[in-house]
Formats: C-alpha cells, structure tokens, sequence
C-alpha cells in the first residue's frame, strides 16, 4: 500500500514538473514578457531593470529554476489586467470552479452509475434503453451547444432558471448538467460493461449458492466490484471537468477559474494565464491522487499488493 | 452479429456527399449575404406579430414583452415610452432560404453544407497525421519496452493532466488563426489514443511465433513491425480511428466555438453556434439549432457505426470508451 | 416391502425427467433434455462426460440458478428432502441454496469475490441461515475453516482471496459449502485447476468430511481417475441425456453404451489421475439441433439403421445398471 501510494505520488510529482516545463517553453516562445508589462513610453532603462527583475538577463535553465522557486511559494508574478498578484486572483475565482466541478462531478455519478447499473441488470428492457439515449446524447452532442439549448429551453422560453451568471442556487443547475452530462454518459457505459462482467462472474454465482438474495447480490457483491473500472476512470473525469469548464463557463457566464483563463488569454495576460493552468494541473493532480487513494481502498488486491 | 446499422451509414454518407460536393449542393454562397435577409427563420416557419409595450431600454424580463425605445423609432418615429405597438417578430420563412438565415443575411443550409467541408477535411488530415504519429509511436514503445515504453506512458499522463484546450488557445492566439495550427493542436490531442491501442497490440503479437521466425531470418525491425506487426493491428485501429473522428468534431467545434478555429468567414459548426448564441434570446433559434444537430447527428452516426464495427471487428475491444 | 421403503427414506435428492433449454438465436439450445437419477444420503454420485454436454447446467439447475433469460427449466421434477424445488418460489429457494443444497463451482480462482475477506464470505453464509449472535458467526466460521484445513484460520478470515493460494482458495469454497450442513453438496470439477498433490490432498479432504456428515455428494468430473476413488455410482451423459448409469464397478467392468467404452478406451492406462483425456472421433452434435434418434450414432463404431430413426429406450443391463442403447439386451 504504501509503496503504491509513494509510487502515485512520485510519478504525480514528475506530471507537474513536466507541465510546468511546458509551460515555462511556452511562455518564453511566446514572446519577450516585458512587451505586456511595458508600453511605448518605457526607456531602455526601464527594460533593462525590468529584465533583472524577472531574471530575463540569465540562461535559461536558471530562469526555468527561478520560475519553479516562485510557483513553489505560489508567486506566479503580476497580473497585467489587473495589476495584483496572479495568486490573489485565482484564488478568487477557485471557489466559484471548484463548486460547479463538485455538483458535475456528483450529478455525473448520480445519473451514471444507478443508470449504469438498471441497465446492465436489466439488459434490454426500456431501462436499458434509457440508458443508451443519455449515453449516445451524452457523448455526441458538443457541451456548448448543449448548454445553450437548454439556456434557450428552459431560461428564455420557460423561465425556470436563470440564463447565466451565479446569482441564485438555481443557476448552477444548466451548468451542472451540461459538464456532468458527458461524464454521467461516461460513468454509465463504464458501470454498464463492468457490471454485465460482474454478473457473469463465478464469484456472484457463488454467492447466489450460498442462498444470498438477488438483491443483496446486486447491492453488495456486484457493486463494489463493478466501482472498480468507473473509479479508474475518475481520474480521467476530474481532469476533463477542468477542461469543460472552460466551455461551460464561458456558455453560461460563470465566474470561475475556466471563464478567467478566456479572459486573461483574450487580454494576453500570460501571467495569469500561466497561472490558472498551473492551477488547473495541481487540481488534477491532486484529484488523481485522491482517486488512486480511493481505488485501493475498495480494491484489497492494491491495497496488500 | 449485430445487424448493419444502416440509418448512421445513411447519415455518415450525407455528410461526405455534403462535405464533397459542397459547391454543387450548395444553393447560396456561404460566405455572403445581403443585410436586408437577415435572421429569415426557416422556410416552413409563418411571420408572426405581437403587440409590445415600449420601454427605455430592455432587461432579461422584458423580452418578448418589450422593445427598446430606439428600435421603436425605426418604426414608428412618433413613438413614446409606455406606448403599444404591434411589431413584426419575426418575418415569414420562404423557400429561398430552407433553414433560414443569419446574422448577415447568410444561407444556414449552405454554411452547415459547407460546414461538413470543413469537418471532413480536418477529421481527415488530423487522423491521418496524429494517427501516423501515434501508430508508430506504440509501435517504438511496444516493441523496445523498457525506458521508451516508460517515457511514452508518462507523455500519455501528462497530456491528461493538461488542460490541452488552453495550451491550444494559447497557441492559436499566438501563432495566429489557420487551418495547419488546429489541424497540428488536435493531432496533440490524439495521438496517445493510437499509440496505448498500438503498444498493447505489439506487446500481444511479438511473441507470436511468426515474429519470432522473421526475427530469426535475419528482417530487419522496421520490416517487421510494419509488414509483419503492425497488418495485425489494423482492425483495432480501424474501430478506434471511426470513433476518434467523432473527437476531434467535437473538439474542433469546441476551439471554433472559443473563438480559436477556422478564421471566419469560413462556415465551421462550431463558430456557427457560437455567432448564432447572442440572438437567441431574440428568438433566433435556427442558426445556432441547425449546426449543433449537424455536429450532433455526425457524431452520434460516428459512435453508432464504430459500435457495429468493433462488434463485428474485434470483440475483445468491448470495453473501450 | 420393507427394503423398499427404507430404500425409499434414503433417498435425498430425486431427479425426475429434467429438462434445461436456453433460448438462443440459432434456436432452442437443449442442454439438459430429459435425466433422472436418485441421490441416497451418504453416497457419492458421479458425472462423467465431454465438455459442452450439459453437466454444468444440470448442477444450475439443481440449485435453480440458470440465468432466465435465456434459459429456463421446462419440465421434470427435482424433489429434495420431499419437496419438488422446481415449483418453489424464488423466495423459499434462497433459503434452501446453501442450506439443503450446495455447490462448490468449478474454478477455485475466480469464484470467491476479490473485494472482501474470506472470513465475511464464509459468515455471510452462515449468517443467512441462522440467526444467531455475532460471535457465534464468527466462531462457526472458523470451525468450518478448520473443518477444512485450513492452516491457522484465526489469522487467516481477515486475509482476502488474492492472497491465497489456488489449493486454499478451494478449501474456502468447500468451507463455504459445508458451512450449513446441507444434506446434498454438488461439486462442479472442483479440483480440474489444481495441480495433481493439491487435487488429492482436497479429494481425501471431502471424503473424511462426507464421512462425518453423511453427506451425499454429486461429483462432476472428467476425470475416470477421480471418479474411481470418490465415486459409489456413475452416471455418463451425453449431448444432455445420461446414456449409461450403474455402480462404479459396473461402469469399469462392463461398459455397456457405446460412448461409456470409447470413454474408458481413451483413459490412458497409467493409473493416475490426468486431466482431459477424452479424444473420440468426431464432434458431439450441437444441442440446439439434436437428430432424432440415439445422438451418439454418428461416431458410434456398432451404429445400425435403427439408431438413426428412434432414441433408445433405457435397458436394463443388471440389478441398477441401465444403458440407453438398442445394442443392449440384443
Ligand atoms: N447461458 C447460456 N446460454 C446459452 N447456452 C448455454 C448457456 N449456458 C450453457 N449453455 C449451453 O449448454 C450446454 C452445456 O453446457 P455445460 O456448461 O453444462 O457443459 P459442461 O458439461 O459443464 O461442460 P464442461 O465440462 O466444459 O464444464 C453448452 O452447449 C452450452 O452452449
Ligand atoms: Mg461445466
């Protein structure tokens, strides 16, 4: 167990490092950073602090070691738009992101795996049909267009809910659905197949011997086994919400972490930019590694491995 | 055997026969229109009037109910705050224009047929080149294993662990709008798809005997990976390339929507749903309704025919997404 | 009169005229199409025939676990303990399964589930039955553990099935099935994925264990070997239908169907125990289109034209030995 967990958090650390690399070469082929901070009126003077400043004047590799020691302590520089710490407003914006991540995420389970696993126990039946249409729309139809649909539907001509924006409770329910919908229809195939396997097993039929009830066999022997796949697959989803969010929030106007990195990319505000992808990867790193933590504990073949 | 799914065939091809022969099919031309057409709903829809109160300027609440002082005086020059007035809506929907027309007066039909075009030609470049890319990269992991195979794996975890949607907007706003840059953004994307599928394969085959014999006759590697290996992979890959085209749809339509694909004027999906979005609290629902079920029907067929195809090609593959 | 009705109480498990058909595309798959045999208490009963002809699906049926759809027991009788289990509802049958009746299944590997300790497997079969305190559950398990060898079971219920070997795995399935002392324990091939030490030391195991409890056990196997050793009778099946039935001596010394022959003739001569052997000429016919006559005629060396027309009737070879062929009694 704990050489698994050392492993996933050592192999966890080299995926930041890499990303971080990335974005370091980014940033540096995109162009000299004093042109966004600086404007015509600078001197040469000017820029030439500036440049010790940000430690442009040194090699690369240690411009690269500067950039690390500063996104360690969370200091990702200035932002340009709004000229306060990149850190200060990320941490603005997180709360609003985590939040419509977190309602995705549990909508995406509560609708796929239940789903998931009526249709797989009762294959065929209009359960199980049901089931194919919310996966099929799920995984063809684009998240943007979906959104605003469903705007259109049921903020403007049936005005349920409103069309954007974070005011009510009410309005995180189109965001929701549309950056859950695609995962729900994820989860949905996943617990579908895992558990069509589950219910073939020799174990399940073992456990029907010994004279367990149908539905205990379903609700304890099956079900925990056939998590197994769809948790593998949480990972996946976690980071891919991140991405959503960028549609999502941009559709409905929600001020979070995705709409920012559009704004901060459409004003060229790379320190912010660089900023919020940084943090985007920590949040996927982390979650990851919550989820393998998860897996070992429904699965004792890794945890006593 | 699962019977052939002939309505996604029916489909899929529609699209080709639109996306080829675009020129011809086409009634308008895609990239022009005249002002005085525009946002004409489709051709069934009737013209519809409505008495509206006048107002300073609108809310959210008020559409529907209300028109704007200023556009009340386009109408009627006498106009006052709090008068009653009958308005046109919508105009009527004529044959001219079968799915109506946008924001410029534009034909929707010909811009989603021309859409189709765009689509088809970056599916095809983009699975091509990514494929390649990617089909020889597993074939490098799986066959030498060890550091190469580790060092590939870990490039697979990092491109999860990015959000590549952004590293791509940075890049087209950078580098500039054009086809190549999409087209090289969404090889990024998917390449790793190919290369796990391949290096799977290739950690199963070389061990077949064949291999080995080839091996002990003196082949070289490369002709034994591509005339020997890789013909073995070829109906996964098959499956995996039908569903993968129904990805990088999406995603292309997810860049254009953000502003990030095909410059304009070009008619891609995406950007059409994103010009379409504004005016549809106007009640202008046909230019964002139309391209949205383009891409969703092609996708749709896509994941119903690559469903049918791995059936019948290779079982084993019940489990990929 | 009175050997009869002794005979008649000693009887545990009555099959009567079982039939198993599994609704398929290609059609109506015949799996088990008419079998009878008696089950006394105490006795071993053994099953012998090629893969694909319906042992299996006879055990499911017996423990009224054939998965509907496709399949479905279409008529017979199996009356365990005087009551007929086919006409019971699914209800009652959970409280028979594992209480009256067991089953060890065929491979050891897969069939406890990976996701929990084999101490809770082993008391969620006890606690199904009998409502007793925790604790004892847990001492009961552990009996039923020891019961079956398994070294220092105290420490062992918290391990999980991955961490044990093939052999223990297989001691735990058996624990499992004799945790409630049911009167009719069905091993399906319980030993064919064991290697030959383990087979024999598990073999000696459910013998001593029957011995005990005089339990009567249905064994399924392919191996002649096993069926020498464990076995009081035999019953052989082909494609669904048992064609030879008789005491173990009966069946080794005067094979009297055609297949029970070419089945012993396969057994290599060497007296131990070796896994799948059979090796006729031919193939079986598919169960979902069975011909109209005996189903062996088409590889039996001793065929004639009647063979083809009409199914045997069961002759009488000896006191308790019947065959099904029309060469019988001839
Ligand atoms: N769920 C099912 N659906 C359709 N046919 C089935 C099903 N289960 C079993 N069968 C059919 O029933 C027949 C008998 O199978 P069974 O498993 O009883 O064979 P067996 O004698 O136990 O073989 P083995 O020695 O290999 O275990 C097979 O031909 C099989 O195709
Ligand atoms: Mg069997």
């Amino acid at each position: 167990m704990q050489k698994y967990l050392a492993r996933r958090f050592v192999l966890a650390f080299i995926t930041l490092l890499s990303v971080s690399l990335i974005i370091f070469i980014m940033s540096r082929v995109s162009g000299d950073p004093r042109h966004i901070y600086l404007d015509d009126y600078s001197t040469q003077e000017d820029w030439d602090r500036m440049g010790e400043v940000l430690g442009l004047d040194k090699p690369y590799y240690q411009q690269y070691g500067l950039f690390l020691k500063g996104a360690f302590r969370g200091d990702f520089g200035e932002s340009v738009r709004e000229a306060r710490p990149v850190t200060e407003v990320v941490i603005e914006r997180a709360p609003a992101t985590l939040l419509l991540g977190g309602v995705a995420f549990v909508f995406s389970i509560l609708i796929g795996v239940p789903l998931g696993i009526l249709s797989a126990v009762k294959r065929g039946s209009w359960m199980d049909t049901l089931g194919k249409l919310v996966a099929l729309i799920g995984q063809s139809a684009p998240p943007f267009w979906l959104g605003i649909m469903m705007i259109f539907l049921f903020a403007v001509k049936l005005g349920w809910v409103p069309p954007y924006g974070k005011q009510d409770w009410n309005s995180i329910i189109l965001p929701a659905i549309t950056l859950g919908w695609y995962y729900a229809a994820a989860n949905l195939r996943l617990v579908r197949s895992a558990m069509l396997d589950v219910l073939d097993s020799e174990y399940i039929k073992l456990a029907r011997a010994k004279g367990v009830s149908s539905r205990t066999v379903i609700l304890k022997h099956a079900f925990r086994n056939a998590l197994i796949p769809p948790l593998t697959f949480a990972g996946v989803t976690i980071g891919a919400l991140v991405t959503g969010s960028l549609v999502v929030e941009t559709v409905f106007a929600w001020p979070g972490l995705g709409r920012l990195a559009i704004e901060a990319l459409f004003a060229f505000d790379y320190p912010l930019l660089q900023g919020v992808v940084i943090t985007f990867t920590l949040l996927y790193v982390s979650a990851a590694f919550i989820v393998d933590v998860l897996y070992a504990y429904v699965d004792p073949r890794i945890r006593y491995a | 055997m699962r019977r052939l799914p002939l309505i996604p065939i029916f489909l899929l091809s529609l699209v080709v026969i639109a996306g080829i022969f675009a020129p011809w099919i086409a009634p308008h031309d895609p990239e022009k229109g005249e002002l005085r057409d525009r946002h004409i709903p489709p051709a069934w829809s009737g013209g519809e009037t409505a008495i509206k109160t006048v107002v300073e300027s609108l809310s959210i609440n008020d559409r529907g109910s209300s028109v704007t002082l200023k556009d009340a005086l386009e109408i009627d020059s006498t106009a006052q705050i709090g008068d009653q007035m009958e308005v046109y809506v919508t105009p009527a929907g004529s044959t001219k224009f079968l799915l109506g027309t946008d924001h410029l007066g534009r034909d929707v039909l010909s811009r989603v047929i021309y859409g189709a075009r765009i689509s088809l030609i970056i599916s095809i470049v983009t699975l091509g080149v990514g494929g390649s890319i990617g089909i020889v990269m597993g074939l490098v992991a799986g066959w030498y294993g060890g550091f190469v195979d580790e060092f590939l794996m870990r490039l697979v975890d990092v491109k999860l662990a990015i959000p590549l949607i952004l590293i791509a907007l940075v890049l087209v706003i950078t580098l500039g709008q054009s086809l190549w840059i999409i087209v090289t953004v969404l090889c990024l994307f998917i390449w790793p798809r190919f290369a796990r599928q391949v290096r799977g394969e290739v950690l199963q085959l070389k061990h077949m005997d064949y291999v080995s014999l080839a091996k002990v006759s003196g082949a070289s590697t490369a002709r034994i990976l591509f005339i020997h290996i890789f013909p073995g992979t070829i109906n996964t890959l098959i499956v995996v390339a039908t569903l993968q085209v129904g990805i990088v749809i999406l995603l292309e339509s997810t860049l254009s929507f953000l502003g990030a694909g095909v410059p304009p004027p070009t008619p891609a999906w995406g950007s059409m749903v994103s010009e379409g979005r504004d005016k549809l609290a106007g009640g202008v629902w046909w230019t964002t309704t139309f391209p949205g079920l383009a891409i969703m029907i092609t996708v749709v067929s896509l994941n119903l025919f690559g469903d049918w195809l791995r059936d019948t090609l290779d079982p084993r593959l019940r489990q990929l997404e | 009169m009175a050997t009869s009705t002794r005979i008649q109480t000693d009887v545990v498990l009555k099959v009567e005229d079982l039939r198993t058909y599994f609704r398929t595309r290609w059609g109506t798959v015949k799996a088990v199409d008419g079998i009878s045999f008696d089950l006394r208490k105490g006795e071993t009963l053994g099953i012998v025939g090629e893969s694909g002809c319906g042992k299996s699906v006879t055990m499911l049926s017996l423990m009224r676990l054939i998965p509907i759809p496709p399949g479905r027991i279409v008529s017979g009788k199996i009356i365990l303990d005087g009551e007929d289990i086919v006409q019971v509802s699914e209800k009652e049958m959970s409280k028979i399964r594992g209480s009256k009746i067991a089953l060890i299944i065929q491979d050891p590997m897969t069939s406890l589930n990976p996701v929990f300790s084999i101490g809770d497997q082993v008391e969620e079969a006890i606690r199904i039955h009998q409502d007793i305190p925790k604790r004892q559950v847990m001492s009961r398990a552990l009996d039923v553990l020891r019961k079956v060898n398994i070294p220092a079971a105290e420490s062992r219920v918290k391990d999980y099935p991955h961490q044990m070997s093939g052999g223990m795995r297989q001691r735990v399935v058996g624990a499992i099935g004799i945790s409630c002392e049911p009167q009719v324990l069905i091993a399906d091939e319980p030993t064919t994925s064991l290697d030959v030490t383990i087979q024999a030391q598990y073999l000696k195991l459910l013998k001593d264990i029957q011995k005990d409890s005089d339990l009567s056990i249905i064994f399924i196997t392919h191996d002649f070997g096993i069926v020498a050793k464990m076995c009081d009778r035999v019953a052989v099946m082909y494609a669904g239908r048992i064609v030879e039935h008789g005491s173990v001596r009966d069946i080794f010394n005067n094979p009297s169907h055609p297949y029970t022959e070419a089945l012993l003739a396969s057994v290599p001569k060497m007296d131990q125990v070796v896994e799948r052997l059979f090796s006729i000429e031919g193939q079986p016919p598919p169960l979902h289109d069975l011909p109209v006559g005996c189903a062996f005629a088409d590889r039996c060396p001793v065929v004639m034209d009647k063979c083809r027309m009409e199914y045997p009737t069961q002759a009488t070879v000896s006191d308790g030995h019947t065959a099904s062929c029309w060469r019988v009694g001839e």
